[in-house]
């Protein structure tokens, strides 16, 4: 089973991560389950996720906004957010947005290119698991977000800026 | 100079044995090259033609004689001897060695010094005018600013991943001398409605393949609105930021695309957002950082003194040096004094181990231990007492850093170019050089005038050839080197960026061809006219005529 860290611990990912291409049929044949699904599939589908067994979650990819589906982001237990490549840094942008203005209290989730070295930063913007790339030491990445004890900016973890700090 | 407290100690030697860590997994072959590309990157080194290249930053261009010394250290025992000055207040080093440079990072961080963000998609060093807190025509000093802006930037988790690096420049001066308006972001301190100091800032300037003139965004924020305003400004870019074109991926081609009336309205509604957070300024950080940049134990009170007079008088050298490399301090008795590191025969902006100790032990005698490098790539001794001047300039004499030809045709800006850099399409360093020999006459020089010649090996434009006066641009043509010429660029107040001339010339007919350009300048100069001046008047036609002209 994929891992993923919560909480600077391994667990097992109950969630399961629909991509693109995926039909409505999935939710007949596969019940009881937990899907991230992508946010035109959710738009799509609303009746038939409605019907469905398990929990339901989405996923944005670095090009949609967050903003664009504001009305809706508190039904979502956990809202997923995709890296296609981990250098592509329109998701920590998003994970802003979500813990700013937003208000989004549920759980942000860090996925696809998710890489060890990136981590620190992706836990400032607000990301709170991480489902690390299959080739990624679990333990090494839990490290990884200690790099730093502290950091300038106000952001997610430390609400104010060190200058207000000290 | 603004001095680390344990905070950002702690972060400096938390990011030395971060990277000590990502460069051994890399030599393991546990990261790809890929993956660690944009952290050695946000680290200063690259690889080169011949090894990996360090950037040290140097924020805001200011050092102090112990990190001097330091520069020295790392010259002499991980380069071939010397580093060379950048044109945005940087030092690099061409031939460290991959593995070693952990270690260097560790050296550097022993004087509160460090290569991060100085290369990578990121927040790059924050620069300024070099004469920051002692020019006369000053609103306020920019530094502390710098340094605001210097802490919110380093290791700003949400933007290390930009579609492109990012580059912010801060004047506070009335002239202009930090390229401000050809920067991503450029501030300037400036006088509100309420005659309080505040900020007007521009986005979306910049030079590489495509340069653009920054255009105002915030006519006017007060002081401690300045952090909330610079991150809506890179909230928008890191969301909406071209990443599917390298070439098309920095702020100037968003603002050009979506509109500056467009792009402001997106920034505006996302400042409202955030305008008065936590990252709002508060009286008492503007207050600390300030604190940093006070006033030096001035003890000379008289201009002209006595001593300098006759010095002056008897020692003609001495007196060209005066006339070029040393000018105004706002405090009565004082003088800056500008090393040129414009020597024939050596790259612009390079620096030799030995020099450097020179230049801290020059710093610590004369200007209270502390130094400036600016865009041009010269470096700056900026409180000098005036009857010290003679002395110091007995000194630098002794160590080949009394270039007397600060702001004439010969201190020109220059990349490393292809003998060095990766990117390069042609060589730069011998057009500097070729030029300089060409223009040897001191009078002759001074007879020119100010007039700035900016070289770049290739479009990227780190030697700013699109805002020289004249502008040179190494291209490649089918496997030669080829050099383009512009005219009529500044990146002053006035800024402007150069026209093409024509077709490009080849290697050895450059010093002609800039022999020629002088020619048409002087032929059409009214008394007192600089070389900008005199091109803006008549254009360029006159030049092309002269320089294209067929032999009869």
């Amino acid at each position: 089973m994929p891992k993923l860290i919560r909480n600077r611990a391994v667990e097992n990912d109950l969630w399961t991560v629909l991509k693109e291409a995926t039909g409505p049929e999935v939710l007949k044949v596969v019940l009881n389950k937990n899907f991230i699904v992508p946010i035109r599939f959710w738009e799509t589908y609303k009746s038939e996720i409605e019907e469905y067994s398990g929990q339901i979650a989405i996923w944005l990819d670095s090009d949609e906004m967050a903003s664009d589906i504001e009305a809706e982001l508190h039904n979502f237990p956990l809202i997923a957010l995709n890296f296609p490549v981990f250098s592509d840094g329109r998701s920590y942008t998003n994970a802003r947005e979500l813990r700013g203005h937003l208000n989004y209290q549920g759980e942000i989730r860090a996925i696809g290119d998710v890489l060890r070295d990136q981590l620190f930063y992706m836990s400032r913007c607000g990301f709170n698991t991480f489902a690390i790339r299959h080739d990624q030491d679990p333990n090494a990445c839990i490290q990884a977000l200690s790099d730093f004890s502290t950091g300038y900016q106000a952001c997610t973890v430390e609400a104010e800026p060190l200058f207000r700090r000290f | 100079m603004y001095q680390y407290n344990e905070y950002d100690h702690q972060m400096l030697t938390e990011r030395v044995a971060q990277f000590r860590d990502q460069t051994s997994r890399y030599l393991d072959g546990k990261l790809t090259e890929t993956e660690f590309l944009p952290l050695r990157l946000q680290n200063g080194l690259y690889v080169q033609r011949l090894a990996p290249m360090l950037r040290v930053a140097i924020p805001y261009g200011l050092l102090s004689s112990q990190q001097l010394r330091k520069l020295a250290f790392i010259a002499r025992h991980y380069d071939k001897g010397y580093g060379h000055i950048t044109t945005r207040q940087n030092i690099q080093f061409n031939w460290p060695q991959l593995e070693d440079a952990p270690d260097i990072l560790a050296h550097l961080a022993e004087v509160e010094m460090h290569a991060i963000q100085t290369s990578g998609n990121c927040i790059r060093n924050t620069t300024t005018d070099q004469f920051a807190g002692v020019a006369v025509d000053e609103l306020e000093d920019s530094r502390p600013y710098c340094e605001i802006i210097r802490q919110w930037s380093t290791f700003h988790p949400e933007f290390a991943y930009l579609p492109r690096k990012f580059k912010i420049a801060v004047c506070g001066t009335a002239v202009d001398q930090a390229a401000t308006q050809v920067h991503d972001i450029g501030v300037y301190l400036v006088s509100g409605p309420e005659q309080q100091v505040g900020f007007r800032i521009l986005a979306g300037g910049g030079l590489g393949r495509t340069p653009v003139i920054g255009q105002e965004i915030f006519p006017f924020v007060e002081k401690k609105h300045l952090l909330t305003a610079l991150e809506a400004i890179l909230r928008i870019y890191n969301r909406q930021g071209r990443r599917d074109n390298k070439y098309k991926a920095r702020i100037k081609i968003l603002v050009k695309e979506m509109g500056i009336e467009a792009f402001k309205t997106k920034v505006i509604e996302e400042w409202q957002r955030i305008k008065d957070g936590p990252q709002t300024l508060t009286e008492k950080e503007i207050e600390r950082c300030k604190s940093f940049f006070i006033e030096l134990p001035y003890t000379a009170t008289q201009d002209n003194p006595d001593t300098l007079t006759e010095a002056l008088q008897k020692e003609p050298l001495f007196l060209n040096w005066y006339r070029r490399n040393v000018k105004q301090h706002k405090r009565p008795g004082y003088a800056i004094a500008t090393i040129a590191l414009k020597e024939t025969g050596t790259a612009p902006g390079d620096v030799t181990d030995v020099q450097l100790e020179h230049i801290a032990d020059l710093s610590d005698e004369y200007s209270f231990g502390e130094a400036r490098v600016s865009h041009r790539q010269n470096v700056v001794l900026a409180d000098v007492a005036q009857e010290e001047l003679y002395a110091l300039w007995q000194q630098l004499r002794n160590q080949s850093l009394a270039s007397e030809n600060l702001e004439l045709l010969t201190d020109m800006i220059c990349c490393p170019g292809g003998d060095f850099c990766a990117l390069a399409n042609a060589k730069s360093i011998p057009i500097a050089e070729s030029i300089q020999r060409e223009f040897s006459n001191h009078d002759q020089l001074l007879d020119i005038g100010e007039i700035t010649i900016n070289i770049s090996g290739c479009m990227n434009a780190c030697g700013h050839h699109h805002v020289g006066n004249i502008g040179i641009l190494g291209v490649d043509k089918k496997g030669e080197e080829f050099y383009q010429i512009s005219l009529g660029g500044s990146s002053k107040n006035e800024a402007s960026l150069a026209k093409v001339l024509g077709p490009a010339f080849a290697e050895e007919e450059i010093p002609f061809v800039i022999r020629k350009i002088i020619a048409v300048y002087k032929d059409n100069r009214i008394d007192g006219e600089k070389f900008l001046g005199t091109y803006q008047r008549i254009g360029l036609e006159p030049f092309k005529d002269k320089i294209y002209a067929k032999a009869d």
